[in-house]
């Protein structure tokens, strides 16, 4: 166990050398804050900590931020998540205190979807740093300067994550990018959702060869699929989505009523197989507006309880 | 170059609608290069607007004259005598020209016929694409000469993002993603170590950011030149 640098307990389950588990919760199109709660409750102790995601696709929400100042409010630990499109230096930085004001302790730092695939695509994109920029950023706040090396009366604290596509091309750079996150500052990393087992496997070998397992901690992104539309839609419509045909049509081979029981089979041995797998140090849980299944996701899987550290 | 589209025909017509004398005015710079502004666009245009206004029974008359460039007091004073004989000018140049001709004739009203778009060229006969987004501050020497500020949708520093596929960007499969093809290069060429590692973040004040850009040079202004 080294030394702290945040304190979450994602960063004491991950230090203890626990298997992590890790949910995602999308904030409410409006302020419907007893939604949001509701939601919350089917994560509560299935996870370690809960990725609030930042207008994903593009598509405005409640801001991530005070969505995940309201999951600390109810006693449970966010994955502050924050992309570059939306906001320029100032307002990162500035959001960063916030959010650490209101106890929040991982951020995951993001470029942030195309604002044309949301519901303002006239909208202007900020993109003052990028991903790499903004991982450099939280570190440097962390060590107390700003970016501009001002000091800061006290550094917020987060323990940072960084996202990591191997499915995205060129897949031969996809491990050096890895490794860039990780020269940046990023503690951990979630990947996107894997399906295509195969390509992970070799992914992770790289990964593994290059030792930047022993750099960060590494949470495999799982999505289980409510049915094989949505693996089509997937496949189809969401960029950088690597969906086997072996999948899909597993998942055509059963009634449509059994299919989405037949994504959850296929996530559970996915979770099963990346608890052997050398160097994942955990499994990121996205059940995309399907929060009310984790509890059976993560008991069947067999990472419950969550350790107490 | 400068590249432009032309406004669609409506939007032009709605702009002279109260206008029975105009000016249509044609640059033989950028604009006549990407087919959008010289002699022979602002002849078609002329002839479209004719058209269409005689068919509504609205005649109008309208007037043509090319000049050199758009961008140059020395040529915009050319239509010095004329200028103020119509009801409006309308320009043929890229954002540049009806400013310019504002700012030298304050009585007068100038209408943009044209959307300006890119600083880039010809890919093939007809098509144009973006190649440079004028931020003041030139990088591509790390990039082998291929520029991820103008042309990756998120000018990231740190590309290809999670989005590249298949050599396309996440915003549509027609649109090339630039780090795919930097990487390429690199790769191929064996500098792949080029790419590692962090870069700073960029000084935007070099860009638009900073606010509206002026260049002095020194010795022609002293006339040394």
């Amino acid at each position: 166990m080294s030394e702290l640098k945040s304190g979450s307990n994602l960063e004491k389950v991950l230090n203890a050398g626990h298997f992590a588990f890790t949910g995602e919760c999308g904030p409410p199109k409006g302020a419907n804050v007893e939604h949001l709660v509701e939601k919350f409750k089917f994560l509560k102790g299935n996870v370690d900590a809960v990725n609030i995601t930042d207008n994903q696709t593009a598509v405005v929400r409640m801001s991530s931020m005070a969505a995940s100042a309201l999951m600390v409010q109810e006693g449970m630990e966010p994955n502050f998540q924050m992309v570059c499109r939306d906001r320029n230096r100032l307002a990162i930085m500035s959001d960063i205190l916030g959010a650490y004001a209101l106890g929040i302790r991982n951020m995951l730092c993001l470029s942030g979807d195309h604002q044309t695939f949301g519901n303002h695509p006239e909208a202007k994109n900020v993109h003052d740093i990028d991903s790499m920029q903004l991982i450099r950023l939280v570190k440097t706040m962390r060590e107390g300067k700003f970016m501009n090396g001002d000091d800061i009366d006290v550094a917020p604290k987060m323990f940072i994550g960084a996202a990591c596509n191997p499915f995205a091309d060129p897949y031969e750079f996809r491990v050096h990018r890895l490794a860039n996150k990780i020269e940046a500052g990023a503690d951990f990393i979630q990947t996107q959702c894997i399906f295509n087992m195969e390509k992970f496997r070799d992914f992770m070998k790289k990964v593994v060869d290059m030792g930047l397992h022993e750099k960060c901690y590494i949470l495999a992104g799982v999505t289980p699929m409510k049915n094989a539309g949505m693996a089509n839609f997937m496949s189809k419509f969401v960029p950088g989505m690597d969906i086997p045909d072996d999948l899909i049509k597993r998942l055509k081979s059963v009634d449509k009523k059994d299919q989405s029981e037949e994504g959850i089979k296929f996530a559970l041995e996915q979770v099963e197989e990346f608890k052997g797998m050398e160097g994942v140090a955990g499994v990121h849980m996205m059940a995309i507006e399907w929060e009310h299944m984790v509890p059976e996701i993560a008991k069947r899987a067999g990472v419950l309880p969550r350790p107490q550290v | 170059m400068i590249v432009a589209d032309r406004k669609s025909l409506e939007e032009i017509l709605e702009m002279v609608e109260d206008c029975k004398k105009i000016l249509i005015v044609g640059c033989k710079g950028c604009v006549t290069v990407c087919n959008v502004g010289g002699v022979k666009e602002v002849e078609i245009l002329s002839s479209s607007l004719k058209i269409a206004r005689k068919k509504a029974g609205i005649e109008i008359e309208i007037d043509m004259h090319t000049l050199e460039r758009q961008c140059d007091n020395e040529y915009i004073e050319q239509i010095k005598e004329t200028v103020n004989d119509y009801d409006a000018v309308v320009s043929m140049a890229c954002g540049v020209g009806p400013q310019f001709l504002s700012e030298m004739y304050k009585d007068q009203k100038f209408f943009p016929a044209l959307d300006t778009t890119f600083f880039g060229g010809a890919t093939e006969h007809g098509v144009w694409e973006e190649r440079c987004a004028g931020c003041g501050t030139c990088i591509i020497h790390k990039y082998d000469g291929l520029c991820p500020v103008a042309r990756c949708a998120k000018s990231l520093l740190h590309g290809p993002c999670g989005g590249s596929s298949n050599s396309a960007c996440e915003i549509s499969k027609d649109t090339e993603c630039v780090w795919d093809s930097i990487v390429r290069k690199k790769m191929e060429q064996g500098r792949l170590e080029d790419l590692l590692g962090v870069t700073e973040a960029r000084d935007w004040r070099s860009a638009r950011d900073g606010g509206p850009r002026r260049s002095i040079r020194e010795e022609l202004v002293q006339g040394n030149i």
